[in-house]
């Protein structure tokens, strides 16, 4: 474990007065992994962050990050991590590139480091442009990148990201992702907390589900997926006026009613191929036209379904 | 990188180098929005002028022996007004808005930013005396005491400024949101200062307004600094402002550096 740069909670508790707000939760990630904690608002998952981060102290549990221990030895741990997402923030009312300087002046670089580190920061980023404005004046998927830049500053050894997309378009999103993948590539390792399923699934080499301040399930994103209830078949008519027979035909193959949420589309869980075979079958039999037709592992939206019964969006309120 | 990296707590010699940093980061923002420094100083010249031509032929009989009265109480209003105003603000919204969690997740002593804020304030308080002081010697304010005694009753009023800013900094830490600093600054502000000695002596104030001036320290400061600047030192009240100032910093740093290392 000495050498390992990157983390590990075992039977992690958290409580707010009255309220346990993580509930016993184990996590790791080996250095250079990205670790993806899916959940919903209120899960949990901001306070297993901020107790990575050493803001929080835990009440329980053991939490070693980059072979430091966060209530023995939190200057070390200080010194090897770095926080950035929804909850952190760059100052608004310095330029993006004071707030860079100023961060490597804090971590003990020399002045022409900090300036350096800072250039070379915003440069990586795609920020040179806007580097000496106000950030106050910036746009939204401008700042969540200096954000992650600031994060880099002291070449930290494991990256905490708090929702570092939320609120973010995804065209802005996607230019995140790419420099959070890059990130892992350079063999840091990443805690990354979201509420959307694709941001885990994409970037993710592990996820872990939280629920109400406990872990639901853990996995690879493909294992998860299998684990939760096999195959979806996705059905869509050439023409939408056999839709209802080809969701009588899918129903008794399935022995399930599709689900018809989409205009046009029918979607079903099945056991296995043998049922994907039989509506491809019957469908040639009733002379349906298939505009579109997939046999494919659920997203993770339907495992997440499955796992919480509730859905990722509009449950409860943020802790 | 040869050193190995200290586990303990940060050095004492660090946490100077980063409260420096973090209060050139205060000073910077000062420049670009000037408001408050703005404020801490036009409210007491204000306050100055009006009221040397207000009050000052029936409290004093001359203008110029008002000032002398006035003035030195001024100064004192000065040094830290500005602090009152903006500093606790500036605490508050850095808690809210995910700056001091950038801060306390860096390897740096949690004191930093907070002595990094009150840093800030001393200069600001130091660039609010100097106008003041030009402005009463436009007025026609001289220092009977001379320069030394001047330059000790500016160090003075800066020194409580610096220990009155930790209680901003306090109610900057403890308070929800920047409106309830605001108010609450705004409703101190006015017992605090004008219920002193600043306008008129306090045995001249009816009895229950003397009692509160007699027990504020603003007043214990005011009057050394207006002994000080008039030539009389006076060594009682010069040794009251000193008590004054060291007990609000041994009360409130303690109790703000404790709540910004608590507030999670």
């Amino acid at each position: 474990m000495a050498g390992d740069k990157g983390f590990e909670v075992e039977g992690l508790v958290k409580r707010f007065g009255r309220i346990t707000a993580v509930d016993g939760v184990s996590l790791s990630a080996r250095r250079g992994q990205v670790l993806g904690l899916l959940g919903p608002n209120g899960a949990g998952k901001t306070t297993v962050v901020r107790v990575l981060a050493t803001l929080l102290r835990p009440d329980d549990g053991q939490v070693r990050v980059a072979g430091a221990d966060v209530r023995r030895d939190p200057a070390l741990v200080r010194r090897r991590i770095a926080l950035a997402g929804q909850h952190t923030s760059v100052d608004d009312e310095l330029t993006g590139r004071a707030n860079l300087v100023m961060l490597g002046r804090l971590l003990d670089l020399r002045r022409t480091e900090a300036h350096r580190r800072a250039g070379e920061l915003l440069t990586r980023f795609g920020l040179d442009d806007a580097a000496d404005r106000l950030v106050a004046t910036w746009s939204g998927g401008m700042r969540r990148r200096l954000d992650l830049a600031a994060s880099l500053v002291g070449r930290p050894e494991v990256v905490l990201l708090d929702e570092p997309s939320a609120g973010l378009d995804p065209g802005r999103r996607d230019a995140l992702w790419r420099m959070i993948r890059g990130l892992a590539r350079d063999g840091v390792t990443v805690l990354l907390t979201t509420q959307y399923l694709e941001e885990a699934d994409t970037l993710a080499d592990d996820i872990a589900v939280l629920a109400h301040g406990r872990v639901i399930a853990s996995g690879a994103p493909a294992d998860l997926k299998r684990a939760t209830g096999g195959h979806t078949v996705v059905l869509r008519p050439a023409d939408t006026g056999d839709l209802d027979p080809a969701a009588a035909i899918v129903a008794r193959v399935a022995g399930r009613e599709p689900d018809r949420s989409r205009p046009g589309e029918l979607v079903v869980p099945v056991a296995g191929d043998a049922a994907f075979f039989e509506i491809t079958a019957q469908l040639r039999t009733h002379g349906i036209d298939v505009g579109e037709l997939a046999f494919r592992l659920p997203s993770l939206d339907e495992v997440f379904l499955s796992l919480t019964g509730a859905r990722t969006t509009d449950t409860e309120d943020a802790a | 990188m040869t050193t190995p990296l200290p586990t303990a707590g940060p050095r004492p010699l660090a946490t100077v180098r980063h409260s420096a940093v973090l209060a050139r980061r205060s000073l910077v923002k000062t420049g670009r929005n000037p408001g408050p420094i703005v404020n801490g100083v036009v409210t007491p010249a204000l306050f100055l002028v009006l009221f040397l031509y207000l009050f000052g032929r029936p409290v004093a009989g001359t203008t110029g022996a008002y000032l002398h009265h006035l003035f030195p109480g001024i100064l004192v209003m000065g040094a830290g007004l500005t602090g009152m105003i903006s500093t606790g603000s500036a605490v508050n919204l850095d808690l809210r808005n995910g700056v001091t969690d950038r801060f306390r997740s860096l390897p740096i002593s949690r004191t930093a930013p907070l002595l990094g804020s009150v840093g800030a304030d001393v200069l600001r308080y130091l660039i609010a005396v100097v106008i003041l002081s030009a402005l009463g010697t436009l007025l026609g304010f001289r220092a009977e005491g001379g320069v030394p005694a001047a330059l000790g009753a500016a160090g003075l009023a800066i020194l409580f400024g610096f220990c009155v800013s930790w209680v901003t900094v306090l109610i900057g830490v403890l308070a929800r949101n920047a409106e309830a600093v605001t108010a609450f600054s705004f409703l101190t502000f006015l017992p605090l200062q004008l219920g002193t000695s600043l306008a008129a002596p306090t045995d001249t104030l009816p009895g229950w307004l003397r009692a509160w001036a007699d027990v504020n320290p603003v007043t214990h400061v005011m009057d050394a600094c207006r002994a000080l600047l008039n030539g009389t030192p006076d060594t009682g009240s010069i040794g009251r402002a000193l008590l004054w100032s060291a007990a609000l910093f041994l009360v409130f740093c303690p109790l703000a550096v404790r709540a910004y290392g608590r507030r999670e």
